[in-house]
């Protein structure tokens, strides 16, 4: 039989979904499929598009591959748009003038970035936030501007924005209506986000209407506002809504809405019923929706369809979660309490910016909406009341009001009905996942592939753990927090029992605790709760082989097998002797030389021979260790405060070596950054590590658990106003209490978002010694003080261990020929592959590691 | 960008020579001496010139074994592994590349995390407290 040819123009979420799920049915026999993708790659997800700045690498989004296709025998025109549906003769004609006859089409071409029409919106700096591609463009511009403005406050504008943020730039939202994400928020939302917002860095102007674009006087682009104001900036993002992409329906004479979308019924038919669209190209009754979810459920209907399944699309919902730069927000249905009858209750909270409201029914038992800024913890047990219709609590207030015993009031994961639906992004009740465990798959990351729950836009993620996690405890299954797969234990059980039994070495851990030979996961971990505990020698027979190769060699490693040295400069503040000394050894040993963000200069492309060469010099010259290689305290930075500058308050430099000095060497679970600024204008950015110190008139402001790098967080003020003794006090038992109850590799800022209990709990802990534990943290600090050695000065004695795990060869003198360096801007850095082709075997001038 | 190269350390050939006295064993196979049996690390790797080639050399006391696998990293493109962490996976012996983290099975060369990269295996023994290792047949000397 003759298979009949069904095309599908475009390769976006949905058009790869609807194909992913009709191979999987019987009417795949049926069809030959045939896709016209006009991005030059197959399916990504766009949802979490901006993850892209993070990775740069377009295969991290991919959703699919070309084997996938070519697997299941369907043709892909990549990179070919299609321009033309001939409907009399049921033909598809492409930019590169393929010509694809069609029995069935499937129109899912999503939509475009609406850009509006003002003068100059095309210039050069002006783009759009969509595709891959938008995204390589923003990153380019970005890497030679200061100001970057966003058009748009809603979700992807703000989205948008953060990662312009990200990217280094001075941010600006430009919203036209009064208020940010003014089509999901009510009026005192929107003004909570917006100060949130603000809090951050971002500047945010609402009620401006932009008119004009033009060549800015001080940076690259000046906009012109209906209000007579201006605003200069280097780069434009519109974001300002989406358009369906429904040219190509339009010009085959399909019917299209007044204000654009392929119009479309319940069963996802255009006005020819041969030609289908799904996604956000369709239209349904009046209403085009911008979320993957209910394009997905599109998908599915044409898919059932075809197998000759009755199916309709119904609407969709359009509640949403999501963290906007940082800040937690949710709406669910009716978030402006439009229904006839409804009314509200609110929670507002303006001294932690919490904003809560739900709108129920006339009735007071069933909620109709909700909108959520600040903290949207209530969001998951909301949606559930929502869209279960399940009757409310009374009073309702219960539900968003912060609850005094510390639990939120909740639906439990087992107060929830078989049928309520988990993920909408794959339609997935709960029932679905509990017939998944009831068949024996119980690993969370299964359970997702076998039924897709969270493998969409992922807000359903913790629900769908929390499910997993009751079910299974009802099984009398254990979570598992296992370090890895030799210890049944968590780091924190792990730290408990060396320090119950006293236990002294891996081996006797692993022997009496543990299976098979341990790994990269269980070894590090174990030596860093065994150093933070009894503080011996790293590199001793027993710890050595725990070590990964940064703290067996006491350097760092760097992509070419070469080590970086970093020796320690307490608070900044050096000598121009030391200066100079520092100066000589990379020379000596032409080095690179970079100063780092902690105030300190590294050295690279040292080879593993040379380090105690290296170290020995730097020795002389009255270093020592900066433990840069160790997961363990690293800096202190500090600004110059009250010795020099005109507005410090109190002697910065004096504090920030202080505590340097206390605190180096310490092993922690992972590292620690300190900061330590002379008054409020916070020079030394303290706010940013996992402890930062500022001075007041009074004494000293406490900061814990910030983050700069990838996920930055500002840290939370924990105490005012400290003598110099209780601020030392207050870090001691902060740190031990982290070294003792953190997971492995988790910072201070991660470690405190899972704390139960939060910053409330912490300060209880420490401030107010409510576990009656501080003493014992203090000692544990102090022990670790008093037994504090330098480890390249001890490793320097020790003729047996230089000779031993110093040489590059355990048979041979010299070093590893794969090392190559090549010169740019007067220093060394390593030859690229295609560098060390060239270059290998050419005469080279030799050089003994003295 | 100016492009020269600045270093590239030398081996010392003669010293090479000595440390690869070659012993031919009962039978025709070639083993080469490399070191001493107290010359290797317990639980973890070191690095062995043979031939020219970077070996890397892992004892396991536990396993009461010694393995021998390439040193260079396919990952990084760097000679690393004789410096990465040991254990097992699943009671495979492993070492785990100290540049990407990346786990090489100590026994066949394979990477765990991607089937189609693998590192070379060699046979390694103990003979009167000393390490030999046999290179592939027909590559004995470089
Ligand atoms: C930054 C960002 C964040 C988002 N976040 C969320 C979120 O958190 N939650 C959520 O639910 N949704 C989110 N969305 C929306 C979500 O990505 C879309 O709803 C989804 O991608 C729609 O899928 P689609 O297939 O209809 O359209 P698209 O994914 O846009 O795919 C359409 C494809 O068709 C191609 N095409 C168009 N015309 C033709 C033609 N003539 N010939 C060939 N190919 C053609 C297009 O180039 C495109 O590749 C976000 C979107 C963006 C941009
Ligand atoms: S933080 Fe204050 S004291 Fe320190 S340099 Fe800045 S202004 Fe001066």
């Amino acid at each position: 039989m003759q298979r009949k040819k069904l095309v599908v123009i475009g390769n976006g979420m949905v058009g790869h979904h609807f194909i992913e799920q009709l191979v999987q049915t019987e009417a795949a026999k049926q069809f030959e499929i045939i896709t016209f993708s006009e991005e030059p790659r197959l399916a990504y997800d766009r949802v979490h598009l901006t993850s892209y700045f993070e990775t740069r690498d377009p295969a991290k989004l991919a959703l699919t591959t070309e084997d996938f296709y070519r697997e299941h025998g369907v043709t892909v025109h990549l990179g070919d748009k299609a321009v033309a549906i001939d409907r009399a003769h049921k033909i598809v004609r492409s930019e590169k003038g393929t010509e694809v006859p069609y029995d069935v089409l499937v129109l899912a071409t999503g939509s475009y970035p609406f850009v509006p029409p003002i003068p100059g919106h095309d210039r050069e700096g002006c783009f759009v936030y969509r595709t891959i591609e938008d995204l390589e463009a923003i990153t380019r511009t970005a890497a030679e501007s200061r100001i970057g403005a966003v058009v748009g406050g809603g979700l992807l504008g703000l989205e948008a924005a953060k990662a312009l943020q990200d990217l280094g730039l001075e941010t600006h939202v430009v919203e036209f209506a009064p208020r940010l994400m003014a089509v999901q928020l009510d009026e005192e939302g929107g003004a909570m986000l917006r100060r949130k917002i603000e809090a951050l860095g971002v500047a945010v102007h609402t009620g401006k209407n932009t008119q004009n674009i033009v060549t800015g006087k001080f940076q690259r682009l000046k906009m012109e506002f209906a209000d007579g104001d201006e605003l200069e900036t280097d780069m434009i993002v519109f974001s300002a809504g989406i358009r369906p992409r429904d040219e190509l329906a339009r010009q085959a004479g399909l019917e299209v809405g007044p204000r654009g979308g392929i119009v479309v019924d319940d069963h996802c038919r255009t006005s020819d019923p041969d030609i289908f669209a799904i996604g956000e190209c369709a239209l349904w009754n009046g209403q085009i929706f911008g979320l993957v979810a209910p394009g997905y459920q599109m998908a599915r209907v044409v898919v059932d369809l075809l197998n000759g399944k009755e199916a309709a699309f119904t609407g969709a919902d359009l509640s949403t979660k999501l963290k906007l730069m940082g800040v937690d927000v949710g709406t669910i249905g009716d978030s402006h309490g439009r229904t006839p009858g409804a009314h509200s209750y609110v929670y507002k909270n303006e001294h932690d910016e919490v904003y809560k409201r739900l709108i129920v029914s006339a009735d007071n038992r069933k909620l109709l909406g909700a909108v959520l800024v600040g903290d949207a913890a209530a969001y998951d047990t909301l949606l559930q009341y929502y869209q279960n219709g399940i009757d409310l609590p009374q009073p309702p207030d219960a539900l968003i009001l912060p609850s005094n015993e510390g639990a939120p009031a909740g639906l439990g994961p087992d107060a929830l009905p078989e049928s309520a639906t988990i993920c909408s992004c794959h339609n997935v009740t709960k029932g679905q996942i509990v017939a998944c465990i009831d068949r024996g798959v119980v690993a969370l990351a299964d359970i997702k592939s076998e039924t897709k729950a969270s493998t969409g836009c992922g807000g359903c993620a913790a629900l769908l753990k929390s499910i997993v996690d009751a079910e299974l405890e009802k099984r009398g299954l254990e979570v598992k927090k296992d370090i890895c797969e030799h210890f049944p234990y968590s780091r924190q059980e792990l730290y408990h029992i060396i320090r119950v039994e006293q236990i002294r070495t891996f081996d006797e851990l692993l022997e009496n605790h543990g299976r098979g030979l341990g790994c990269d996961i269980c070894k590090p971990a174990v030596a860093s709760i065994l150093a933070s505990y009894w503080n011996d020698y790293v590199l001793s027979d027993k710890y050595f082989k725990l070590q990964d190769t940064n703290d067996f060699r006491l350097a760092n490693l760097q992509k070419d097998g070469t080590y970086s040295v970093v020796p320690r400069v307490p608070g900044g503040e050096i000598t121009p002797e030391k200066l100079i000394a520092l100066g000589e050894v990379a020379r000596k040993y032409n080095l690179y030389t970079k100063i780092t963000g902690g105030q300190r200069i590294d050295l690279f492309g040292a080879r593993l021979e040379q380090l105690p060469h290296i170290w020995k010099d730097l020795i002389d010259a009255g270093f020592e260790s900066g433990h840069a290689y160790a997961k363990a305290v690293r800096t202190v930075k500090s600004c110059v405060g009250s010795t020099w500058c005109r507005y410090g308050v109190q002697d910065s430099v004096g504090m920030a070596i202080f505590l340097e000095h206390r605190y180096k060497g310490i092993r922690a679970p992972h590292k620690i950054k300190m900061a330590v600024s002379g008054c409020t204008r916070e020079c030394a950015e303290a706010q940013c590590k996992d402890i930062g110190v500022i001075a007041t008139e009074k004494g000293w402001n406490l900061y814990v658990c910030g983050n700069g790098g990838m996920k930055p967080r500002h840290a939370d003020l924990f105490a005012t106003d400290l003598d110099d003794e209780t601020l030392v006090k207050y870090i001691d038992r902060f740190m031990a209490f982290y070294i003792r109850t953190a997971d492995r590799l988790q910072r201070t800022s991660t470690w405190l978002e899972n704390l139960e209990g939060g910053l409330d709990y912490l300060k209880e802990v420490i401030i107010d010694d409510k576990l009656g534990i501080c003493a014992e943290l203090e000692r544990q600090i102090q022990h670790l003080v008093e037994t504090y050695e330098c480890e390249w000065k001890k490793t320097l004695e020790n003729e047996a261990i230089l000779k031993k795990r110093f040489r590059f060869f355990v048979n041979a003198e010299g070093g590893d020929d794969n090392v190559v360096f090549v010169e740019e801007r007067g220093q060394i850095r390593p030859a690229t592959p295609e560098e060390k082709h060239r270059l290998k075997g050419i005469p080279v001038e030799l050089e003994e590691a003295s | 960008m100016f492009l020269c190269v600045l270093r590239v350390p030398a081996v010392k050939k003669t010293n090479q020579r000595t440390d690869m006295t070659e012993t031919t064993a009962s039978r025709t196979e070639t083993w080469i001496d490399v070191c001493d049996v107290s010359d290797l690390e317990p639980d973890a790797g070191v690095c062995a010139l043979v031939a020219g080639r970077q070996i890397a050399i892992f004892h396991l006391p536990k396993l009461g074994k010694v393995f021998a696998i390439g040193n260079y990293d396919p990952f990084s493109h760097a000679n690393v592994l004789s410096r990465g962490l040991t254990g097992d996976i699943g009671g495979e012996p492993v070492v785990a590349s100290p540049v990407y983290k990346q786990h090489f099975s100590l026994e066949t060369g394979r990477c765990l995390e991607d089937e189609t990269v693998s590192v070379p295996v060699y046979r390694v023994r103990i003979e009167g407290g000393r390490v030999q290792i046999q290179l592939p047949a027909g590559e004995k000397r470089p």
